[in-house]
């Protein structure tokens, strides 16, 4: 029998448009081994997210940064309990 | 009253007006984002409007009430999950022969069908499935599909474009697709590459002649092409007074399946309205002979870009009415078929679509 494995809880915080597709909440506890498992839980709590942080490859999308912790993540980041996660748009347009 | 959809660099602007005069903006919406196209549905009403934000990826929005207020979020505007490729634009949307049912293309070479009005989306497999596919090119603006051409009561008969894919034809609803690129030799090409039907047919708009729906009028990336047998063929059409056969728009007039209306633009390598005057040209033989169309447009020092999308019409015959808009934000129109055209707004953010209704 496999050990059994409990996913780490962290906060995922989003704001502006993201915010209000997510419920109107900036602040989201959920489960997930990395950044990518974390947003697909996101996205399974508020199905209006799909395709807005993450694209149809699991990419985040190029104009949008993740930082865990105030550290730069990217989809395989590794995330522990307690970690916060940063949804941000980057600073760009013209 | 005619209503006009301009799609910006910068929102969605709706006018009101009528034709030979300046029109009113009854409503800025999608502020501060990019709106690629956006159409009213005229059998339901519904306003659909394409949107690519830089941060939050392509998405579709519609909205059955005022175009200042909510916009719900169509579904299923995405690529098949998994794959290597993810959806970059929608281009245009346009209604379909069946009732509910609309079609919307994209980048990369994508077409969407909704049967439900534009609430939610689903891919055309026979086209997204093409074996050929990984060997299509894009165009410089993408692998874009820009073109959508029903047949008007054969639901099951379509036409699509995609630079620099070429003409895809179906009559069989979208399930089989086949290609309708014979007579499409570019200069761009070497010769010994024109054999090779997967290299790059840069169209840039296509539409049929509603009343005569085995014509269509092609504006290629150097060419004007006309086809008389539904797509399969085409013959080059730009030798009778164009001063140039680059260019983006194209449209007809339905009432007359001799007519169509190109804007050109010096080349490729220069995107600007020929001499700085900006006309329309109009031909009325089928393409045989072509005629400038500039009565109230600017004449001096315009060097303008009119993109593949914002050349619109309404109307027919003597009422004709014309609606093209550039990236320098000016708009312009015309109510008898292009003999005489007015400004109808100015210092717009760039015009990337115009729609008239």
């Amino acid at each position: 029998m496999s050990p059994l494995t409990i996913p780490p809880v962290a906060v995922v915080c989003v704001r502006g448009p993201l915010r209000k597709l997510a419920g109107g909440r900036a602040e989201h506890e959920l489960e997930g081994a990395t950044v990518v498992e974390l947003l697909r839980a996101l996205e399974g709590r508020h199905a209006n997210l799909s395709g807005w942080i993450l694209d149809e490859r699991g990419t985040i999308r190029r104009h949008i940064n993740v930082f865990v912790n105030g550290e730069r993540g990217r989809e395989d980041t590794e995330i522990g309990s307690g970690d916060r996660v940063e949804v941000l748009p980057a600073i760009t347009g013209g | 009253m005619t209503e006009l959809h301009v799609g910006t660099k910068k929102g969605l602007f709706l006018l009101e007006g009528e034709p030979g005069s300046a029109f009113e903006i009854k409503t800025r919406a999608f502020a501060g984002q990019p709106v690629d196209f956006a159409t009213r549905d005229a059998r339901s009403g519904r306003l659909l409007a394409t949107m690519t934000s830089p941060f939050y990826g392509p998405k579709i929005f519609f909205t059955d009430g005022d175009a200042d207020g909510e916009w719900e979020q169509a579904a299923g505007v995405a690529l098949p999950e998994g794959g290597d490729q993810a959806l970059e634009r929608i281009w245009v949307i346009a209604p379909g022969e069946a009732k509910g049912v609309l079609y919307a293309g994209g980048d990369p070479g994508v077409l969407f069908e909704s049967h439900d009005g534009g609430a939610s989306w689903e891919i055309n497999s026979g086209l997204w499935e093409q074996p050929s596919r990984p060997q299509w090119q894009p165009g410089g603006g993408g692998l874009c599909l820009h073109s959508i051409c029903t047949w008007p009561g054969e639901p099951d008969k379509l036409a699509v474009a995609v630079s620099a894919a070429g003409m895809w034809l179906t009559e069989d609803g979208g399930r089989t697709w086949r290609r309708g690129n014979q007579g499409l030799n570019p200069r761009y090409l070497p010769a010994e590459a024109l054999k090779d039907e997967n290299a790059g047919r840069c169209v840039h708009h296509v539409e049929r002649a509603p009343k005569q729906p085995r014509r269509m009028y092609m504006q290629f990336h150097g060419g004007v092409f006309r086809s008389d047998d539904a797509g399969e063929s085409w013959s080059d059409i730009a030798g009778g007074g164009l001063p140039s056969d680059f260019g983006f728009p194209l449209t007809v007039d339905p009432a007359d399946p001799d007519s169509a209306y190109v804007i050109p633009l010096v080349a490729d390598m220069d995107r600007v309205t020929p001499e700085g005057r900006v006309r329309v040209y109009e031909t009325r033989d089928g393409g045989s002979s072509w005629a400038p169309r500039g009565d109230g447009l600017p004449a001096k020092h315009a060097y303008l870009t009119i993109l593949r999308q914002a050349f619109s019409r309404t109307g027919e015959g003597d009422q004709l009415e014309l609606y093209f808009g550039a990236t320098s934000g000016d708009l312009f129109g015309t109510g008898d078929a292009g003999a005489t055209w007015s400004t109808v707004a100015t210092r717009l953010p760039p015009v990337f679509s115009v729609v008239a209704a």
